[in-house]
């Protein structure tokens, strides 16, 4: 299970980023609000962040597809390094993954592209039909499941499913691929307190400065010049 | 079986901008006056706070200020022969819920119409000949003219700390302004916005071509300011989050912010929250509205809530829902023409493109989404349509939105999406890029309407509202033709690259476009053609008076929100002046 020498059980304990820390930075709402006091023990060292939602097959679709669209050079770490397949993974345990605010009943009609989703699936639930259809046609298409596909392999399948290419089975790859790569951008651009965007690392690469805002005294003084700052989230502020 | 409460004066259903501001001007005229808002109550104090609203997934993505559709949708097609299907998360249109409604997350853009928008049909025969509208064509012109809503629009401008540069001042035209704009009886409340390089460029483009470009006037004050209200609003700083979300320093007008603070104070106020209305007691014979059907949804009981008046003040589907369910006034029929609830449902045709200039700097997440720079030439009968084979325009516009990462990025069109190539195009456009929209008018269509639904049912059991919608050929020529001159204007700017956006033949309910549905309850002059006469006083109900852009008999090339305003406070005085004093019909038919 193992040919390409990176264990499954990796994925579990958050794809290719065993050793990552969990910033401090990252504190949710929860630590927020335990009281100030100094600790009289030093608290232990940040565990890597499980994944809670994804099965491991799953976990291990995600991370290699998220390294695909976002893959690791002078610009970012890759995807699932930048904590996009975390993110994925708590969206999809999430309400909005759940199908919260969604309207589901019946009768459940194909309908033409104009009348948008009709399927009765939940995010999470369409992830996992999605998943599984995509490793079934690569399965049968070059003989492995994605994650196990070598890097180029891994954006030629891409490719075939963002170009409705890919023959997946009783599924949609195309608008599959769709939600994918939505899903993975939301990650690698959200603030970080969702898990993705780790030390925001998408907003340094494109220069968005983040939550301080005030810009009334500087939007008429940096016409045409660069406003440089320091980019700073929400948990910078917590 | 409903238990039945004591009587009040009147109920207001629906806490949007209309639904406040009834709320206070019948409190003001001694009436006691109960708010019922199906959604959350959303108190800035608690709410509309740092670090929470700066929080894209959570509001531009996830939609946390909208309509639940797990509650209620509507059903949507695009053709009377198409099976319509339920639109299972909101998309092209994104209506909100809870106290604000829509005027909490809106990009407070502040327009009023044209003073010819308001006798369009008249217009178009004097200048074109009688025949010149299609039969297919089913605008008709307002029972009220600009020069009499014009107090209400100065009102609502005054409430919200509108920051503009007025074209025309009591007939006295001021360069840098609007000069096709109706006559204004005062200045703006403040100074017009600032803006960005992009908008400035276009603006400096537009009038090197002869056009003439002013600031969009926007709600949100460009200084501290204290509203007729008494309520200090804060400064814009620009800050570039506050599409689909709020404001914090209480710049951004809002019901919230700018009225709802004295209804919170007033004893003659009470506002019901979570409490969903399901339907309106009709007694035919006497033409009246007893009151309203909701069901608490804390408890989960149903009430009767009897009152001596009824403002209808939820979104358009809303609206016109209620009136089909409650049997007041007669469905429109498409096959015959006859019948008016669901008739004359508009929409607002957007289009627009992005300029990219390699190596320069725009900042683009600095500003909000009416920072910006329009023009005005092509819009209503700005310009002559003869030989164009359209009726309608819409103003044209470039602005600084604001460009939070997930959703207000752009890429030129041969960028690759993903990978390596994706992330070397992104950190070099997304710095260098301005944003253009032509706010195009939709002139009603035979065809365009909303009913009930056979199929679908909200989860309160009611039927759900069916929309039949499409672009008409008229709409798409006078699209083409706003995006022909700002493709004009775009080229003067000299950028590296530009991408034009024309919409898709058909309508469709993703991605999104515009929120300013109109129509379904229109007001005019008698009820065969109507559904609420001059003062929103419906025909078939004298003490029900409908609010909002539901009584639009079509949607001009402007957002809605001011004329929406506008028309609560001119509403608002008839029945205090008027109905309060006889109550019966203000306009007889």
């Amino acid at each position: 299970m193992s040919e390409d020498g990176v264990p499954r059980r990796n994925f579990l304990l958050g794809a290719g980023l065993a050793g990552t820390v969990v910033a401090a930075g990252l504190a949710g709402p929860a630590e927020a609000q335990q009281p100030a006091t100094a600790p009289a023990t030093p608290p232990p060292a940040p565990e890597p962040e499980p994944f809670v939602t994804l099965t491991a097959q799953e976990a291990a679709f995600i991370a290699a597809a998220v390294d695909t669209l976002i893959p690791a050079d002078e610009l970012s770490p890759s995807g699932s390094d930048c904590g996009v397949a975390i993110f994925i993974d708590r969206q999809l345990g999430s309400a909005w993954g759940g199908g919260a605010r969604m309207y589901r009943s019946g009768p459940f009609v194909k309908g033409k592209p104009e009348q948008g989703y009709q399927l009765p699936l939940t995010p999470r639930d369409y992830f996992a039909t999605g998943i599984a259809a995509a490793n079934a046609w690569t399965r049968k298409t070059l003989g492995k499941d994605f994650d196990r596909l070598a890097a180029g392999d891994r954006v030629g399948a891409l490719k075939a499913m963002e170009d409705g290419k890919a023959a997946f089975e009783n599924f949609d790859a195309r608008a599959f691929f769709g939600q994918l790569l939505s899903l993975t951008m939301a990650g690698f651009f959200a603030d970080p307190i969702y898990g993705g965007n780790r030390d925001k690392v998408a907003w340094k690469m494109i220069g968005f400065p983040g939550l301080p805002a005030t810009y009334a005294d500087k939007i008429e003084a940096y016409r045409d010049k660069r406003y440089v700052a320091e980019p700073q989230s929400i948990a910078d502020f917590s | 079986m409903a238990r039945r409460l004591k009587d009040v004066d009147a109920v207001v259903i629906g806490m949007g901008f209309s639904g406040a501001i009834l709320s206070r001007e019948l409190t003001r005229a001694g009436l006691d006056v109960v708010g019922l808002e199906r959604g959350a109550d959303r108190n800035p104090a608690e709410e509309f706070t740092l670090t929470r609203l700066r929080d894209e997934l959570r509001y531009v993505v996830r939609l946390e200020l909208m309509q639940d559709n797990s509650t209620d949708t509507i059903t949507f097609r695009n053709a009377p022969d198409e099976l319509a299907l339920p639109i299972r998360r909101f998309g092209a249109f994104l209506p909100g819920e809870g106290v604000g409604g829509t005027g909490i997350h809106w990009g407070a853009l502040h327009w009023r119409f044209l003073p010819n928008d308001f006798r369009i049909r008249s217009a178009l025969a004097e200048k074109y000949g009688a025949s010149s509208v299609p039969d297919t064509m089913t605008i008709q012109d307002w029972p009220l003219s600009y020069d009499e809503l014009e107090p209400s629009y100065d009102r609502f401008d005054r409430l919200c700390g509108v920051s503009g540069q007025a074209g025309n001042l009591r007939g006295r035209l001021i360069d840098g302004g609007n000069p096709f704009e109706g006559p204004r009886s005062n200045d703006y409340p403040n100074k017009p916005i600032k803006t960005a390089a992009g908008p400035a460029m276009f603006g400096a483009a537009a009038k090197s071509l002869g056009y003439h470009p002013f600031p969009v006037p926007t709600a949100t004050s460009s200084a501290p300011y204290v509203n007729p209200e008494g309520i200090t609003l804060g400064r814009c700083e620009y800050c570039g989050h506050c599409n689909r979300t709020a404001c914090e320093s209480n710049a951004k007008a809002s019901p919230n912010v700018n009225v709802m603070p004295v209804l919170r104070a007033e004893p003659k106020f009470e506002l019901r929250t979570r409490v969903f209305v399901t339907r309106l007691v009709y007694d035919k014979a006497a033409k009246r509205v007893t009151g309203v059907v909701y069901t608490d949804m804390k408890t989960g009981e149903e009430y009767e809530q009897p009152a001596g008046l009824v403002v209808l003040s939820s979104f358009v589907f809303g609206n016109t829902q209620q009136m089909l369910l409650a049997g007041i006034g007669e469905p429109y029929d498409p096959r015959t023409g006859k019948g008016v609830v669901g008739k004359n449902y508009c929409y607002q045709f957007e289009a627009g493109g992005e300029a990219f200039f390699e190596g320069r700097e725009f900042n683009p997440f600095m500003g909000a989404p009416g920072m910006g720079v329009a023009f005005d030439d092509f819009n209503g009968e700005n310009f002559d349509h003869s030989g164009l084979g359209f009726f309608g325009g819409g103003y044209i516009v470039c602005a600084n939105n604001g460009a939070p990462p997930i959703d207000g990025r752009a890429l030129p069109k041969g960028e690759p999406r993903w990978g390596a190539g994706f992330k070397q195009a992104t950190a070099k456009w997304y710095r260098c890029n301005t944003r253009f929209n032509t706010q195009g008018s939709v002139y009603a269509h035979r065809d365009n309407f909303m009913d009930l639904d056979p199929t679908y049912r909200d989860a309160l059991g009611r039927p759900l509202l069916r929309l039949t919608y499409n672009a008409t050929e008229n709409d798409h020529r006078m699209s083409r033709h706003l995006v022909d001159k700002l493709e004009g204007v775009i080229k003067a700017m000299n950028p590296t690259h530009y991408e034009l956006h024309n919409r898709p033949k058909n309508f469709t309910i993703v991605p999104y476009q515009s929120t300013h549905c109109t129509g379904g309850t229109m007001m005019g002059a008698d009820p065969r053609s109507s559904v609420v006469n001059r003062y929103l006083q419906a025909w078939d109900a004298h003490n029900l008076f409908i609010q909002g852009a539901s009584v639009f008999p079509q949607q001009h090339g402007y957002n809605p929100t001011g004329t929406v305003g506008a028309l609560a406070y001119w509403s608002a005085k008839a029945i205090t002046e008027q109905y309060l004093k006889t109550a019966g019909p203000l306009v007889h038919a």
